[in-house]
This record gives C-alpha cells, structure tokens and sequence, in this order.
C-alpha cells in the first residue's frame, strides 16, 4: 500500500530513469535527476530547520511559483524533508499574500525564480539556484530515511488556498492519502494512454494541477508545462502541445473555451491528443460539441468538486450527443467516494429524482481543514447528519444539486455567495470587504451576471467613482476578482431588513 | 480609433490604452480581455479576428489593434 506520493517518484525512476518528468518551455528533468535533486533540496531543508534549532515536521513551506518545471522540483524537495508545500503567486497584490503569510506563518520561503518583488525582512526566503547551486551538496541518505519513518498517510502534502468570505483567504490541508485516492480512482477510471503526456494548463497555485503532477508521477509520465501566454493569444497553443506530444489535457473549463471561442482548430489541428478532461465550471455543451467535433475518438471527461474534497469527486464520461440547450450531469461519485443530496430546509436526505438539495461529499477525499481556521473549518467539515453513533466528518460544498431523469446528478447553482467567474473561485464577500474598505466608498455589493459571465459592483458613494475603485482594487485583489462593470448609486436600495437589496439589483441589473 | 479606445477602455478601466505599448509582453492583457475585445471589436467593426492574428505585435498596443482591424477592413 502506497503511504507517501514520493514512492510513485522513486518507482518511476527506477524503472525509466532517463525520461522527462517535468519539462517547460526551455528546461526538462529526467526522471533520475528529479529523484537526485528533490532529495538534495530535502536535505539542505532539513539542514536550515537544524541550524534554526528545530525540527521541522509538518509545518508549511511556501512556494512562489512560476510556470516552471523549478516549482515543481521545489515541492517535491519539501516533501522529502517531512513538510508540505504551499504554492503562492507573488504577482498577487501584496496585500492578499500578506494575509495568507499571515495565515500560514511559513518556516520558509523557497523561490522558484530568481527574483520576487517580496522583500526578505523577516522572512527566511530562498531561491532555486541558492538551493541547488554553489556548495557541494550531499544526499544524506539517513537524514531522509528519519523523516520517512515518522510518515503517516495522514500527514498533510500540499496546502492551497482560495477565496474567503469574509476578506481572509482560506488554505486547504491535503494529505498523501486523498491525492493517493485520488490518483488511483483516475488511473482505474479514465483512458490513460500507455505514456501519458500531460499539458499542464492550470497555474500551480491552484489544485488542478494536482491532477497533472500525481496522475503523471504515478503513470511514469511526463507534465508538459504550458506557457501561460499561449492561452492568451492560442496561435501557439497546438502547434506545442503537437510539438511535445502531449496526449492528455486536463484543463478548466475557460481553457478549453478560449480554444473554441477562437476557432482554433480551423487553423491548427490537435495531432495527439487522446483524453480531455475539464472542471472548474459548467461546460457549455457549444464549446463542448466544438472539441468533440474536431477529436472525435477522444475521450471527454467532465469533472466536478471542490478543491475541500481534494480536486474531484464526481465525473461523467461524455458518452452522448448533447444539444446546445441542454445541460451537462456531474454523473456519478468515484469509487471510494459518496455524494449525497441534504435538504437544504429539513436536513433531511433527498433521493427523489428532480429535487434540489445541498450536495456532501464523504470519504477518504476529504481535506484535512483550512489552515490555521478552525472557526471555517468546522462549518464547512461537519459531523455526517445522517448518524449520530461515531465521529464521521464529512464536507458541505455550499453547491445545490439534483439528481436527473438517469439518476445522473446536476449542478444547479450555490447555496452563498460564491461564483466561479472564469476558472476562478471567487468569494463575492471578498471583493466587497476590499471594496468596504476603501474610504471614498459608503457601502458596495456585488452581484454576477452568469449569462453575461460578468461581475457587477454597486456602490453607494458621494460621486461616481468607477476609475478610482478599479486602481484602488488593485492593492487588494487579484485581476480575476475584480467587478468588469460598476453602477453607482447616491442610495443604494436597501430591503425592509435594513439589508443591500441583493434580489432587486440583480433583477435589474443581471440578464 | 476613438471607437476603440472606448470599447478598450470599457473592457479595462484601470489601463490607459493610449501610452501602452507592451500589452501583452509584459502581461497587462490576459485571456479574458483578450476574448472581450475580439468579440467586441469584431462586432463593432465588422471584422472577423481569426487565430492566426493572435499574435503579440498585434495586440500590444491600441495602435496595433488599430492597425490590425484597418488591414481586415481593406480585405
């Protein structure tokens, strides 16, 4: 039985010890090197804990990543010196990465760049080439295999985190055994090919990725890292995935949709490509039926969950003609996972067809918490309302579902606030507590058009102010967050609660 | 080019279009912009931006695009 994710890397370089694990656009590792190298980083990890006095196990070390293969040799480094690593994006505002360091409190910070606008006061920061660079470096064999005695399954593997309500973002625990879970579901479910080619699309920092860099370790094959400008401008997207042979894509929804809002394939035609599978939001069956259409002996999966029940929980095998107005089915749980349906009004469980309910997820899947939050993570972890004779944790997602007329089961919207805006997962209470905060503005509130897929921000201010919010918001929040249309207001109507008339605005406003 | 620059600035309030000149190259633009201004430039200047323009040196600037959207025009 598979207890740690790096018994999938040793496996792998032992058997194909010189093929590519991780390539970008201008650097690759084989797979022997990768091992050499993650534990060589391990050991000048565990080195710098014990110049520090301590001991450090369990305890996060974050990542400032980049589309770059150095990433992803960091994080394997950190778990093989006993910790978990935490991806972060510093071209984040400063003021989002100082609430999550606050949060996470780092023993270290490792740089896959060699520059970061993130000052070093205070903060043990070090990058990649320090790291692997200049002195000797040993492997210290009995320093790693101290560390591997004391792992558990149950030890956390990576923390990722995302939008929070309340203005402080929220990190995600992820132990090695839901990633191994996870892992194994995929590679008994899905038609890998017998050396699979990874185009990885999603940024580090976010928990798709996870799927790319497990599902690969694990196969034995390789994560192509893509850049992220060609999915600005697709002109060079297929021509590289073509380029590097890359045969299964496991991408968000807005990647995918970029390709056919742009007629891609008119131009340039995919040459390997045998599994697609997408998550993140619902995928519009137009652009579905695009992809189709041009890799018809493909294999198209779509995937649902949250990053909580460590990246999916539920698929669907694309394994019928849709047409444009219909919707898509989360489909069924994974083996060694369950989805159920709650009332939302008597708690109660819902079998029948057609009827919405909030949906839970149990099972091995489930992450350990948020960091350092346990106020959030007990609402969102809860004991299992179906019995009440043993502790059993089990995860509300705040999504509404249905079961349909094939007992396939549907999204049908959020139980809160939450909107999932363009691949991203976004807390409209964050982007109002940003916008709360600003001194020239009374009260805002946010609402999301989601046919026009834009976020609308209402204001109530002495002037109209559109301009002045949107470089205000830019200290605060990430480019994905902020509204893409404001409406200002000298009295923004309010219910007979005292409330922000959320129900009149978006009547007005959105469709 | 000032119907553009309205529909440019509609899309991103935050940038001042008429000085930039590195949209892409050092990443102002992204994804989503870019599919907001195709689709509202194809709209309101009849054109139709295939892939094979989606290239940096004709989005990095609004002169660029300008350009860009003249030269489908004469087509």
């Amino acid at each position: 039985m598979n207890i740690n994710i790096l018994e999938w890397l040793e496996a792998a370089a032992e058997r194909s010890p010189s093929q590519t694990a991780f390539a970008d656009l201008d650097k690759q590792i084989d797979y022997c090197s990768l091992l050499q190298q993650a534990k060589r980083i391990g050991c000048k990890i565990i080195a710098r804990s014990g110049q520090r006095g301590e001991v450090w196990h369990n305890r996060p070390i974050a990542v400032l990543i980049d589309r770059n293969i150095e990433s992803l040799i960091l994080f394997m480094g950190i778990v093989y010196s006993g910790n978990f690593y935490v991806p972060l994006d510093d071209t984040m505002p400063r003021k989002r990465i100082d609430l999550i360091l606050d949060t996470l409190e780092p023993v270290l910070i490792l740089n896959s760049k060699s520059e970061t606008s993130l000052s070093s006061e205070n903060i043990d920061l070090i990058s990649y080439a320090e790291l692997v660079g200049t002195e000797e470096m040993r492997e210290e064999e009995e320093a790693l295999r101290e560390v591997r005695k004391r792992h558990l399954d149950t030890d956390p593997l990576y923390t990722i985190f995302t939008s929070g309500s309340t203005g402080v973002p929220k990190g995600v625990v992820v132990n090695h055994r839901s990633v191994i879970d996870l892992v194994m579901q995929f590679a008994d479910t899905f038609a890998f090919p017998s050396a699979p080619v990874f185009g990885n699309q999603a940024p580090l920092d976010f928990d798709v990725s996870t799927k790319d860099i497990y599902c690969s370790l694990y196969l034995g094959g390789t994560v192509q890292v893509v850049p992220k400008q060609y999915f600005v401008l697709p002109v060079k997207l297929i021509p590289y995935l073509n380029e590097r042979g890359v045969n299964v894509i496991i991408w968000a929804v807005s990647a995918l949709r970029i390709v056919s809002n742009f007629k891609v394939f008119e131009n340039f035609m995919p040459e390997s490509l045998s599994l697609i599978m997408f998550s993140g939001e619902v995928m519009p069956v137009k652009d579905l039926n695009y992809w189709r259409r041009a890799l018809p002996d493909a294999q198209f999966v779509n995937l649902y969950g949250p990053t909580e029940i460590t990246c999916n929980c539920g698929y669907y095998i694309i394994d019928r003609e849709f047409e444009e107005t219909e919707a898509l089915p989360v489909g069924q749980a994974f083996h060694n996972t369950e989805m159920f349906l709650i009332d939302t009004q008597t708690g109660g469980l819902i079998t029948r067809k057609g009827q919405k309910g909030e949906i839970y997820v149990r099972g091995t899947c489930l992450a350990m918490g948020y960091y350092n939050n346990p106020e959030k993570t007990r609402a969102a972890f809860v004991q299992n309302p179906l019995q009440s004779v043993y502790p059993e944790l089990v995860y509300r997602t705040g999504d509404l579902g249905f079961y349909g007329e094939r007992d396939e089961l549907y999204f049908a919207g959020r139980k809160d606030y939450q909107i999932k805006h363009m691949g991203h997962r976004i807390e409209l209470g964050e982007i109002e507590t940003a916008v709360n905060a600003l001194d020239f503005i009374d009260v805002g509130c946010c609402i999301y058009d989601e046919g026009k897929e834009k976020i609308i921000l209402c204001y109530q201010a002495k002037e109209a102010c559109d301009r002045r919010i949107v470089k205000a918001l830019g200290d605060f929040l990430p480019k994905f967050m902020w509204p893409n249309q404001y409406i200002f207001f000298e009295k923004i109507p309010m219910n007979k609660n005292g409330k922000i008339d959320r129900a009149l605005l978006k009547k007005e406003y959105c469709g | 080019m000032e119907e553009l620059q309205k529909i440019l600035e509609e899309i991103r309030q935050d940038i001042d279009f008429a000085s930039e000149e590195r949209l892409i190259d050092d990443g102002v633009l992204d994804s989503i912009d870019i599919i907001a201004i195709v689709t509202a430039v194809n709209d309101a200047f009849d054109v139709d931006i295939n892939v094979q323009y989606l290239l940096p040196e004709n989005f990095n600037s609004m002169e660029a695009i300008y350009r860009l959207i003249c030269k489908l025009q004469d087509e």
